[in-house]
């Protein structure tokens, strides 16, 4: 399942190039992409583990960047 | 103070305006008083370091508490951290000469590293707060509501709310809502925002209208035709705001090597702070060097300025009306070298029209026998025979039809013989042959030759324009056509094509395009331009699609990489410029920030320059790459394209 998250106060661009790499790297995401300029998140994950995979993104991504939120 | 500025924007700029003032201050103040010597020898650093570091935690607060919070987690790889590092150990240098008895130097440093660290940071995120504005200023076509009616009353309503078959009233200075046909009213609209076409268009009762132009002289009743979801301002809209999420190699590139980088260069500042000082003993010159290099740990410039110039390339071409749909496309229509074409409706207009009557001085005369042979005929070609002569057709005539000929017409003992050269040869009549772009229809009447008529497709208006600057840039041209060799050979001729398909049935068009892909070499980049309603799968297919006149069709939106708003081709050169210069930019920025940075790193590390020099040009170097991918988007594109038009 593909999906588009936006993201809220991503203020800097390496930031988002950090959690773009956290995100890859987390069990289960096929692929991941984080857009500074457009402040998304686009993931593809496995369907049937999908909400639980984004528990662990925004769990990651609070890590990485502590103020940016992920609007789900 | 600037427009158009956040809240915490604002806030940053007052903090550093303020901070700025303070810091001069101070500074000043050092060097014409001596600050170190007010106080006794052994505190002599306590006043300037006390005052300075004032300074330091008003313009660094927010930066020593990520410092802080990060390291908590684990991050040591922050900018917020290295930076911090390196200005607090600054100060620290400075304690350590004081207390030495050396001279007091070093604060005004680390205050002004982060001082300039923050002007950057906020020249970032004003520059690529203003960029995307400049492409929400694009979601402008997004429609608030929509004046409903139901039972005879007026409703305002969300336009998600409104279901296909509901009736809309559009007022003047309203934005269409959803897509729909006009029922009643006619009026003019404005398409800019959509197509980036400046002058307005005319509609009248039974016009198809799209969402998100904006109604400009009087009231129309709509009959919605599609949902909200499905309507064209949706999908433009969420084609514009997911466009960078696919990423350019280019971009991916910069991912990786900021990921290596930062790591690198923190190795680099600790060997150089411990390894030469265990043989020379100067430890304080040497972690003075090593702090330097962490001032420019940061791969900031790179990181922002990259996706700035596509994002730049982006809204540019939006602001034409050429949606693409990702920076990876962007990056690649700069490369792309071979250009394949559909024939019908993208190089020509499809529609047919008399073009050449043959011989001139009996033009009047061969068009009234051709319109009584055609007249009752649905054919296109026989309809734009008829749209030609334009008069009253002569009565009276039976028309027999010969399949694969022609017609034949009689009245009395008028015989009026049209159609093809088979049908003069099949009742000898002598003729002059025609020969051109498009299918001869021969006048015959009793048993003598009459004339020729010369039916073509209509070229589209910048065709030849188009393809011959696309030559110029290097790119071959080749057009699929279904129509037979001789047509195609002409067309190609007229436009300035490199190369024809013929006699393609809708099929074999694939297969021709996965013969050209096969045939290229691995860097040709194939871009199929097509306008979208029948060649999906070859749009697919191809390596990039790019489907012309998008307006009003989502299966084109939907099948291409690029969409062309307005169906006009000189689009697609426009496209290849501004991608073409995107890519200039983006290497311009990548090679002089890996520059810039090399050679501070250097120079630090031989201790010619300073920390100073090492801030101001880390964040230099920052500002200008980000004010060179702004200009991606100036507006010298408009003023180009309307001097070839004229």
């Amino acid at each position: 399942m593909k999906k588009i998250y936006k993201l809220e106060d991503l203020d800097c661009a390496n930031c988002a190039a950090k959690m773009e790499r956290a995100v890859l790297k987390l069990d289960g995401v096929t692929s991941a992409s984080v857009s500074f300029m457009t402040q998304r998140l686009v993931i593809e994950a496995d369907d049937e583990r999908f909400e639980e995979i984004m528990d662990s993104v925004e769990k990651t991504c609070r890590k990485v960047e502590p103020d940016c939120r992920i609007i789900r | 103070m600037k427009p158009g500025l956040s809240k915490k924007q604002k806030k940053n700029l007052i903090r550093i305006c303020v901070a700025l003032a303070v810091f001069a201050a101070v500074f000043i103040s050092d060097k014409a008083l001596s600050l170190a010597t007010v106080t006794g020898e052994k505190f002599c650093w306590l006043l300037p370091f006390s005052l300075y570091f004032a300074v330091y935690v008003l313009i660094g607060y927010d930066v020593l508490f990520k410092a802080a919070r990060n390291i908590l987690r684990g991050q040591i790889l922050d900018e917020n951290f290295l930076m911090a590092i390196a200005t607090l150990g600054a100060f620290a240098l400075g304690i350590c000469t004081g207390v030495m008895g050396l001279d007091v130097e070093g604060f005004d440093e680390a205050c002004a590293v982060l001082l300039f660290y923050q002007v950057g940071e906020f020249f970032q995120s004003y520059a690529t707060g203003k960029s995307r504005k400049s492409i929400s200023s694009l979601m402008d076509i997004r429609p608030d509501y929509a004046n409903l009616m139901r039972d005879g009353e007026l409703v305002k309503t969300e336009p998600e709310n409104v279901s296909v078959g509901d009736v809309i009233l559009i007022n003047p200075g309203e934005k269409v809502p959803l897509d729909g046909i006009i029922i009643n009213g006619s009026t003019t609209l404005d398409t800019k925002a959509l197509t980036g076409e400046s002058l307005p268009r005319e509609v009248e009762t039974g016009s198809d209208i799209v969402s998100g132009c904006v109604n400009l002289t009087s009231q129309i009743k709509v009959k919605v035709t599609k949902p909200f979801y499905d309507s064209a301002v949706s999908k433009i809209l969420e084609l514009v705001e997911n466009a960078s999420s696919r990423k350019s190699n280019s971009e991916n590139f910069i991912t990786k090597f900021s990921k290596f980088y930062t790591p690198t260069v923190v190795i680099a500042a600790v060997l150089l702070a411990v390894v030469p000082a265990l043989f020379t003993g100067e430890w304080l010159t040497w972690i003075y060097r090593g702090l330097s290099f962490l001032v420019v740990s940061c791969p900031c410039a790179l990181v922002v300025s990259v996706p700035l110039a596509f994002f730049a390339g982006l809204g540019a071409a939006s602001k034409h009306g050429i949606l693409v749909k990702g920076s990876n496309y962007l990056e690649m229509l700069g490369k792309a070298n071979i250009f394949v074409f559909d024939k019908t409706g993208t190089l020509t207009k499809g529609n047919f029209a008399v073009a050449e009557i043959l011989p001139t001085d009996r033009r009047d005369e061969i068009l009234k026998l051709a319109a009584i042979a055609e007249k009752d005929s649905n054919h296109p070609i026989a309809r734009s025979v008829t749209a030609c002569y334009g008069g009253e057709i002569e009565e009276g005539y039976t028309l027999t039809n010969l399949a694969g000929l022609g017609v034949k017409a009689v009245r009395g003992d008028d015989v009026i013989y049209c159609g093809n050269e088979k049908l003069m040869k099949e009742f000898g009549i002598n003729f002059k042959e025609h020969i051109g772009a498009g299918t001869t229809v021969y006048v015959a009447r009793g048993g003598e030759f009459v004339g020729s008529l010369m039916i073509s497709d209509e070229i589209k208006h910048g065709a030849k324009e188009t393809v011959r600057e696309l030559s110029s840039l290097g790119c071959k041209t080749v057009m699929l056509t279904g129509d037979n060799e001789t047509v195609a050979e002409s067309v190609s001729r007229q436009i300035g094509l490199t190369s024809y398909r013929a006699s393609l049935l809708p099929q074999n068009k694939v297969e021709e395009v996965e013969k050209m892909l096969a045939a290229k070499k691995a860097k040709d980049l194939l871009c199929f331009v097509g306008d979208g309603i029948n060649d999906a799968p070859v749009l697919m297919r191809s390596d990039i699609g790019i489907a012309m006149g998008g307006v009003g069709s989502d299966a084109a939106i939907e099948a291409s990489d690029v969409v062309l708003m307005r169906d006009e081709l000189d689009g697609i050169p426009l496209a290849k410029r501004i991608a073409k210069k995107t890519m200039a930019i983006v290497f311009e920025n990548i090679i002089l920030s890996l520059l810039v940075k090399l050679v501070i790193m250097v120079l630090s590390a031989l201790g010619i320059t300073s920390m100073w020099l090492a801030v101001i040009g880390d964040v230099g170097v920052a500002i200008v790459a980000i004010l060179n991918s702004m200009r991606v988007g100036a507006g010298r594109f408009e003023k180009e394209r309307k001097t070839k038009i004229s």
